[in-house]
């Protein structure tokens, strides 16, 4: 047992197989934003394009511990978590391009990537406003009996909104079986955290609310993410009762394609901080030396990551525009017939 | 046919569509251990139990996207809301959630929900609860707006509503729950997006829905007496607008008032103008005249409140003028 240990990965959690997945997620999410950046450079994509570079491991690790039948719900920040819940790279991109294949038919875009098959309900544009839907989702599993939970992602702004006073509050009331996953990456476009939120440590926002549990975890660090989500799991599925974790990241680009990486609000300096911390390279570094792989091998995987991107790019490029009869489609369901 | 109360019309709407559907549930502020403020829910509780008939602390925005959450996963919402005026807090729910999922999300989040309460003026209650607000929820792609001004219209169109797989809502209204109509025990429908002539004759059309129903017939009844015959059609659904209903009728009597409870700029009134213009501009006779609410926010002293509203004398007034009558 000891010696498959060692050859297992020096003290590494799970297996070599789990860490190559985890691996695999978060580089499938980098060099897919990265084709996404050279797409709207070019006219590609239009709109709102909100880039996650830098938070993959907090996709990762939550979307890794969840069910298929459990519920995701985010925020206009969405590519990361929905590739990460196993949405096809070249139905996220045809919607980026604002095809007819894309998996909001092109009306959504960037903001607004939807999965049903997968549970994905959506990126939602609205800061806070999705953070009550979970809560719903939450009373549906509830009201049916199951012990399905839902992941709701959220910006760390939101934490000042009301919405998500109002959604903690009915959730811990009722007990629903919903997580409230912050993704503390410390900016709400320009504005730092320490300017918007009367409160240093988010996670005790739980506080408010009795038996609601709160934590704060390690962003950069997928395997830390994963042994929270574990705990927390345990509390929504097998206690219904919701949890607030503030998981600590950074992002990596501007707040939106047209922000600049550092220079107004936050300093190249701090930018180069965080770089040190980038959760891929940890995660690949903590691999290579548990012996998982070697810089050849992991080469290799990143080559068929980079061409699964490309592929998506030329999938999306060859899907057509939805056709103009689509602008009259899906505005109500047709009660008609 | 058995004659109750709006109020009990929605009652038995509620009662009937919960036995029919386990997925239907009803939420909002005292909607269970109270029996509702304006006690459309009694009973339910009882019969359905806590999960089915939900209490929510005082967070419109809150538990109306709760709503919007559990119809995303199957289940038929019913939203309470104490007055219109309070939804306002949870109109980024409606508007950008409820409105908007099956659209941005390619057809694949239909919303079958159904937001309700009073809309509109009651007496004296001055400035923040005396609000009518069709124009702007009829302003909105993806959402269906009904307007009953009946006992009857009430049970069936809020049968309808959910039972429609979209997000519908309900405007009814404080002062009409105690009204009495005919209303047939068991199951029926209104049909959504259909007016109803509620009165025939010649010589003018009133046109007009929700609680202004009662004052087009109380109205017309008037004018009867002094040998006019009016059109009452009553639109039940303001949108999608039944725009056929109304041209038909201008067609017929060549005049037209359109008489709404909320304000002038940008009115429901307005629309149907727009309507008529479009339509039946060789068909008038004469200009369509508005009744509408004054443009100020509503006062709490009797007499500027009555001045206020739209009411029987102001629109047999109008019926007058557009047969220049004097
Ligand atoms: C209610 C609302 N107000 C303002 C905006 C504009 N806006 C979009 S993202 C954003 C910052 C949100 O920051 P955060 O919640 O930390 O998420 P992040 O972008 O860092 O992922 C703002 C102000 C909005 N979309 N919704
Ligand atoms: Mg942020």
């Amino acid at each position: 047992m000891a010696a498959k240990k060692k050859t297992d990965g020096k003290q590494l959690p799970g297996d070599a197989t789990l860490r190559r997945e985890l691996l695999q997620s978060m580089l499938l999410q980098r060099r897919f934003e990265e084709k996404v950046g050279e797409a709207y450079a070019l006219g590609k994509i239009g709109g709102f394009c909100h880039l996650y570079i830098g938070q993959e491991a907090v996709s990762t690790g939550v979307l890794s511990m969840l069910r298929p039948d459990d519920y995701v719900i985010t925020t206009y920040r969405d590519h990361g978590q929905a590739l990460a819940r196993g949405m096809s790279p070249r139905s996220i991109m045809a919607e980026l391009f604002g095809r007819v294949d894309g998996c909001s038919r092109g009306k959504g875009g960037s903001m607004h990537l939807f999965d049903r098959s997968l549970n994905f309900l959506g990126g939602h544009g609205i800061v806070g406003g999705h953070v009550p839907i979970a809560a719903g989702v939450g009373f549906a599993i509830k009201y049916r009996g199951g012990d399905q939970v839902i992941a709701c992602f959220m910006g760390e702004s939101v934490v000042n909104t009301g919405a998500f006073h109002e959604a903690l509050n009915m959730a811990a009331l009722w007990k629903l079986p919903c997580l409230f996953i912050i993704e503390n990456n410390r900016y709400g476009m320009g504005t730092s955290v320490e300017r918007a939120a009367a409160i240093k440590d988010l996670s005790r926002r739980a506080d408010a609310y009795d038996g609601m549990h709160g934590e704060y975890v390690d962003g950069q660090d997928v395997f830390a993410v994963r042994e929270s989500m574990e705990r927390s799991l345990e509390t929504a599925r097998r206690e219904s009762k919701p949890v607030l974790l503030e998981i600590r990241t950074y992002r990596y680009m501007g707040h939106s394609m047209s922000d600049a990486v550092s220079g107004t609000y936050r300093t190249k300096a701090e930018l180069d901080e965080y770089l040190k911390r980038d959760p891929i390279n940890l995660l690949k570094a903590r691999m290579l030396e548990a012996g998982d792989f070697t810089e050849a091998d992991y080469a290799v995987i990143d080559q068929e990551i980079k061409t699964v991107c490309q592929d998506a790019w030329d999938f999306a490029d060859a899907s057509p525009e939805p056709a103009l009869e689509a602008l009259y489609e899906d505005i109500l369901v047709d009660t008609t017939s | 046919m058995p004659i109750i109360t709006y109020r009990e019309a929605l009652n038995q709407a509620l009662r009937e569509e919960m036995a029919r559907d386990d997925r239907v549930f009803l939420m909002g502020e005292e909607v269970a251990a109270y029996n509702g403020a304006y006690k459309v829910s009694k009973g339910l509780l009882e019969e359905f139990g806590e999960m089915r008939v939900v209490d929510t602390p005082i967070t419109e925005l809150g538990f109306a996207g709760v709503g919007v959450g559990a119809a995303m996963v199957g289940l038929r919402p019913i939203i309470e809301f104490m007055t219109w005026n309070f939804a306002l807090l949870a109109i980024d729910q409606i508007v950008n959630a409820a409105a908007k999922m099956l659209y941005m999300s390619g057809g694949q989040y239909p919303m079958p929900m159904v937001f309700r309460g009073p809309n509109g003026a009651a007496l004296q209650l001055s400035a923040q609860h005396s609000q009518a607000f069709e124009s702007w929820l009829a302003h909105i792609p993806g959402l269906k707006v009904v307007t009953p001004g009946t006992p009857y219209d009430a049970k069936g169109l809020l049968k309808a509503a959910i039972r429609d797989d979209n997000p519908v809502i309900v405007l009814e209204g404080e002062m009409l729950y105690n009204t009495k109509g005919e209303v047939p025990e068991g199951d029926y429908i209104v049909p959504i997006g259909k007016a109803d002539l509620k009165r025939e004759g010649d010589h003018c059309s009133i046109i007009t829905s929700g609680k202004m129903v009662l004052v087009a017939m109380t109205a017309a009844d008037q004018l009867a007496k002094e040998g006019i015959r009016v059109d009452v059609v009553d639109l039940r659904t303001v949108r999608p607008m039944d725009v056929e209903a109304i041209t038909t009728s201008v067609r017929k009597t060549n005049r037209a008032v359109v008489l709404e409870e909320g304000w002038e700029l940008a009115g429901i009134g307005a629309q149907v103008v727009d309507y008529i213009q479009r339509d039946c501009f060789d068909d008038l006779d004469a200009p369509v005249i508005r009744v509408h609410q004054a443009d100020v926010p509503m006062p709490y002293a009797k007499a500027i409140e009555k001045a206020a509203k739209p009411d029987l004398a102001k629109t047999i007034a109008a019926v007058k003028k557009v047969m220049y009558i004097r």
